[in-house]
């Protein structure tokens, strides 16, 4: 049966790929479109949802790296580095601008994946991972320690900032957060996607399938894996500035390495290196931690766990691989049936 | 005709409306505590202490015949749980009150939230005094004290006990509390005695499972006195490690929130060390321990728990103490059978309540006045862990910091003769 | 710093280090053979020292003698390398040897969230503590500072027997030349008769059995709370990662600086000692990309 549907999968003219291909971007604007409409016909669950998607951003970016075969498990490092920088930013002007918030955040997630970057980029399988990790725990213990500047534990509050100029109330504000979010999620979305099918994205790529294909080249594999690196930095400290934002405040818990663990998690969950399996990883986590905790506040962590069992055992493709399973059968049943 | 008289009835009760609210089925209210993590040691007899007060009350007929229905919030799902779940509560679940919260840092975050959704929240138990210094809130209260008259009163209760000591060192957990309680007390102590000498300053972090170097350390410094505002796990180990190493017979220990370990210590925790309990909470209160209503209620907690009870008791029952009072106040001064909001904010200004301590007050910028008890430890063999004796109870107006004043600026304007002009009831146990 | 100050440090550092030691030895031990970071370790650990507790507790309420709790804490090992290290590999790490590394982890992730709420569920959210084993032992005073016996000689001297034990096992005896032999090259092993799944589930057994190990001889020296088993994980993986794949002189060494760095740290700068590991661990990575004693791995072109 397998054999059939990947020998229809080869021989699908291009032309049939092609609007398979316009058959996943549909999906995506529909569902960005069904996103969208939530907080009128469901706004109790405006905030989880926009919660969900900055954490989405951020998978994105652990995302980004799975592609290259890498796994780091100290990206929370950027979504912390973000949000600290979007806090001190408002701290310093209170009532700044949202944009110059993300921004700020962007920046800060920038300069710091580059600094980090330079290093771990040196380093492949279990040590990318644990040098990530360590980098992590390093800007944690400084933002728990350093009490005077950084709030030690308890945080950092971020105040609401204006938009364009104007200070809103609380609804207005978590409506245009609300729509900003999903903005951002779209276009980083498809950034990311068409970035990894550029030429850049596609050494980057190179350096899970054949790393030193790459050296012969005449290419550094370092330099291939640094520009994802920093991609994916940016990436997560959006979604961390998003996050601070729209909870109003920022702790080192940011930065701990299970919140990096929880990334990678989801990423797995939604589908190890895809792009919309990102967000709809998260969505799926943030909706059943809520809701399990609610129900079953003793044992929400059990389900959680056992839950990621389930998916890694029976779909270790996550969401995205169950949904291309189900619809290659059901293209090999066209096939087979024509 | 029929329609001018029903559109005269109708008007006639619509200012009717505007004084009073239709009594609920249910009043609900939402109680955030920590039932997993560390602070569970809290959370967990709060939550059991609530069910046994909402039981009770509404075995009584409710508040004004309306029983009560409270759901609890985990803090220990995280910052980003809580919130969600607060929001939640008040916006879809029709919640009217909150109580909340443990930790600090939560009350930080959600008195804003409270106040935009518009919701009275009582802060039941975090200790911060920067809430309401920093800021006026309508929707927020506290029904209970906060860290200045908390360590106030360690301060003047060691200073009235051990006048000579000389040097002192602190051991406190590294995070807002730990932080702030030795910024409150070494401001008041430095205020009191110039000539303390503070000879080392630890902060471990929070949930350290070991303290071993920090003792090696204090062992060499030797000072008179240690302080440790830590709680939890974290005051059991340091006081276990301490205590099997000799550092308590060398050092006299400060451990203002010893009370609520004493039970799991044991005789880990040796005689004549300092201890407080956040307020007047004591199992063994000596005022209150003879009341009918205070027994039944330790009975009982003790039968549903095995444990005897601890502070984090004492501030739930305060908050549905307050709770009953407000709704109480605001009928019988509305004159209707189930307040408003405008009316329970209101009637919730200077309002006096009593849970299972001293009676509390709720002054005009929302900060509850409550009295703080403090006492040497003694092993008598009463029971099988410590308990206190020569207990000092101080009077919360006198060491509560004045409304609109900074806690640490308030403090460090003190000297040694404020002592002499706190108010303090003695007993032997 | 003087002297005294200088070798105080020193007492507390190998003091500390012993402890870390022997819960990252189990987890070194499954990394090198099985290739899998193992993250539920913390929670055998934790288990580990739950066990002993309520054992401890049990025996001794009978009134038996105190020194009965080092036995019983052998056993409580054992019974966390049995009934929980076996049925993990069997059950879940078996299904999945051929699956990317990620997703490996991410089991072992899965379970270390289980884990915590079934000590939660069992155990129960009290502190607990259980230090009738280290008074057994008494006090010893150096400098005018008085040490646990039990710290100060009896967990270094358990770490080094774990030390030289595990190396003679893995160097002279049978079973341990397979597991070696697997280590090195699993293809290998396996095309020349070895058992590479009997092998992996011996190992985890005993790297599990190990982490509960590490529990159990923590337990009379702190408060026993849900949650210490995420603390102690991330210190492991850093011992892990910067001792070399698999590399058991690599961890004691590790381990050795981590605690030394910490109890100087609390001496001289205290605020820094939280840093330390992850410090040394990225500065040791810096100089040697393999960790201390790894060995670069030969790449399939």
């Amino acid at each position: 049966m397998s054999i059939h549907s990947d020998a229809g999968a080869m021989s699908r003219s291009p032309a049939e790929k092609e609007t398979r291909m316009t058959a996943g971007t549909w999906l995506a604007i529909a569902g960005l479109v069904l996103l969208a409409a939530v907080p009128i016909f469901a706004p109790s669950l405006q905030l989880l949802v926009n919660l969900a998607l900055a954490k989405g951003l951020a998978v994105l970016g652990v995302t980004v790296l799975l592609r290259a075969g890498q796994v780091s498990f100290g990206h929370a490092l950027y979504f912390a580095v973000a949000a600290y920088a979007g806090a001190f930013l408002l701290a310093a002007w209170p009532g700044a601008d949202l944009f110059v918030v993300l921004l700020a955040g962007a920046l800060g997630a920038a300069v710091s994946g580059l600094l980090v970057g330079l290093f771990v980029v040196r380093y492949r399988g279990i040590f990318f991972g644990m040098l990530n990790l360590a980098f992590s725990m390093i800007f944690w213990s400084i933002l728990e320690k350093f009490y005077h500047v950084t709030g030690g534990a308890d945080g950092i509050r971020l105040p609401r900032p204006s938009v364009l100029g104007m200070e809103m109330g609380r609804h207005d504000f978590e409506l245009v957060l609300f729509w900003l979010t999903l903005a951002l999620v779209g276009g980083l979305g498809w950034f990311t996607l068409r970035w990894l099918a550029s030429p850049v994205g596609q050494l980057f790529r190179t350096v899970k399938t054949n790393e030193t294909r790459l050296e012969y080249l005449g290419v550094s594999p370092r330099r291939a894996l640094l520009s994802g690196y920093l991609l994916s930095a940016v990436l997560c400290g959006v979604g961390g500035a998003i996050m601070g934002v729209a909870q109003g405040v920022v702790t080192p818990e940011y930065a701990w390495w299970i919140r990096s663990g929880e990334m990678v998690f989801i990423a797995v969950l939604g589908g190890a290196g895809s792009v919309p399996g990102a967000f709809i990883g998260a969505l799926i986590y943030e909706f059943v931690r809520v809701f399990a905790s609610a129900f079953a506040g003793d044992v929400w962590q059990m389900l959680l766990g056992g839950f990621l069992l389930v998916i890694i055992l029976f779909a270790p493709g996550g969401v995205v691989g169950l949904f291309e399973r189900v619809t290659r059968r059901g293209a090999a049943k066209g096939e087979e049936a024509a | 005709m029929k329609t001018l008289f029903v559109t005269t009835a109708l008007c006639a009760t619509l200012p009717m409306t505007a004084l009073a609210a239709e009594k609920p089925e249910t009043l609900k209210i939402g109680m955030t505590t920590f039932l997993t993590g560390p602070a569970s040691v809290f959370g967990v007899p709060a939550q059991e202490a609530a069910k046994i007060i909402v039981e009770n009350i509404n075995a009584e007929g409710g508040i004004n015949g309306v029983p009560l229905e409270v759901s609890f919030i985990d803090e220990g799902a995280g910052a980003e749980a809580l919130t969600s779940e607060y929001r939640r509560l008040v916006e879809s679940e029709g919640v009217e009150v909150m109580f909340a919260s443990i930790s600090s840092g939560n009350c930080q975050t959600l008195a804003p939230l409270a106040e935009d959704l518009q919701v009275p929240n009582f802060m039941w138990d975090c200790g911060t005094q920067k809430i309401f210094e920093e800021q006026d809130y309508e929707y927020v209260f506290r029904t209970q004290a906060n860290a200045t008259p908390e360590m106030l009163a360690a301060v003047i209760y060691l200073l009235k006990t051990k006048p000579d000591f000389k040097t002192i060192a602190v051991v406190n957990q590294d995070y807002a509390w730990g932080r702030d309680s030795w910024n409150i007390f070494s401001t008041a102590l430095k205020a009191m005695k110039p000539d303390v000498e503070v000879v080392g300053e630890f902060f471990p972090k929070f949930g350290a499972p070991d303290f071993s170097t920090e003792i090696s350390r204090l062992q060499a410094l030797r000072p008179d006195v240690i302080l440790s505002t830590s709680w939890g796990g974290d005051l059991d180990t340091f006081v276990q490690q301490a205590s099997q190493r000799g550092l308590t017979n060398s050092s006299t220990f400060v451990l203002p929130l010893a009370e609520s370990s004493f039970e799991r210590l044991g005789a880990s925790l040796p005689a004549g060390h300092i201890v407080g309990a956040r307020g007047d909470h004591y199992f063994l209160h000596p005022e209150r321990r003879e009341d009918a209503d205070f027994k039944a209620f330790m009975e009982e907690y003790e039968s549903r728990t095995g444990q005897v009870s601890v502070y984090p008791v004492f501030h739930t029952s305060q908050a549905f103490a307050a709770l009953q009072a407000a709704y109480s106040k605001a009928i019988e001064e509305n004159g209707v059978d189930w307040p408003s909001e405008e009316q329970l904010l209101a009637a919730m200004e200077g309002l006096e309540f009593q849970g299972l301590g001293r009676p509390v007050k709720i002054r005009e910028d929302h900060q509850g006045v409550e009295d703080q008890m403090m006492g040497t430890t003694v092993q008598n063999g009463d029971y099988p862990f410590a308990t206190m004796e020569n207990i000092m109870i101080f009077d919360g107006d006198d060491i509560t910091t004045p409304v609109g004043e900074e806690s640490i600026e308030w403090v460090s304007g003190l000297d040694a003769s404020f002592i002499d002009t706190v108010a303090v009831d003695s007993f032997e146990n | 710093m003087n002297l005294t100050i200088f070798l105080l440090a020193l007492f507390d550092g190998i003091a500390y280090a012993a402890l870390v030691f022997i819960v990252a030895l189990g987890l070194t031990l499954i990394f090198g053979v099985m290739r899998i970071l193992n993250v539920a370790h913390g929670s055998l650990y934790a288990i580990g020292a739950y066990a002993t507790v309520a054992l401890t507790g049990f025996f001794l309420s009978l009134g038996l003698a105190p020194a009965l709790s080092f036995p019983l804490m052998l056993v409580a090992a054992i019974l966390v390398g049995i009934l929980l290290g076996g049925p993990i590999e069997w059950l879940l790490l078996r299904r999945i040897y051929d699956k990317p590394e990620v997703l490996q982890l991410l089991v072992t992730f899965a379970v270390f969230m289980i884990l915590e709420d079934v000590q939660r569920l069992v155990w129960g959210t009290q502190p607990y503590f259980e230090a009738r084993a280290l008074q057994a032992l008494g006090n010893v005073t150096v400098f005018g500072v008085t040490y646990t016996v039990y710290q100060l000689i009896l967990l270094p001297a358990v770490a080094l027997v774990l030390l030289l034990g595990l190396r003679f096992f893995l160097r002279r005896t049978i079973l341990g030349k397979l597991i070696t032999a697997t280590t090195e090259d699993r293809e290998a092993a396996q095309s020349i008769g070895i058992d590479a799944d009997k092998v992996f589930l011996l190992t985890f057994i005993v790297g599990a059995a190990l982490g509960g190990l590490g529990g159990a001889l923590a337990s009379p020296t702190t408060s026993i709370l849900p949650g210490m088993g995420a603390d102690m994980i991330v210190l492991s993986f850093a011992v892990v990662a910067t001792a070399g794949l698999g590399q058991i002189e690599g961890a004691a060494l590790t381990a050795l600086m981590i605690g030394l760095g910490r109890s100087f740290a609390v001496y001289v700068w205290p605020e820094v000692a939280v840093l330390v590991p992850y410090l040394i661990m990225v500065l040791v990575l810096l100089v040697r990309p393999e960790g201390l004693f790894g060995s670069p791995a030969a790449r399939k072109i």
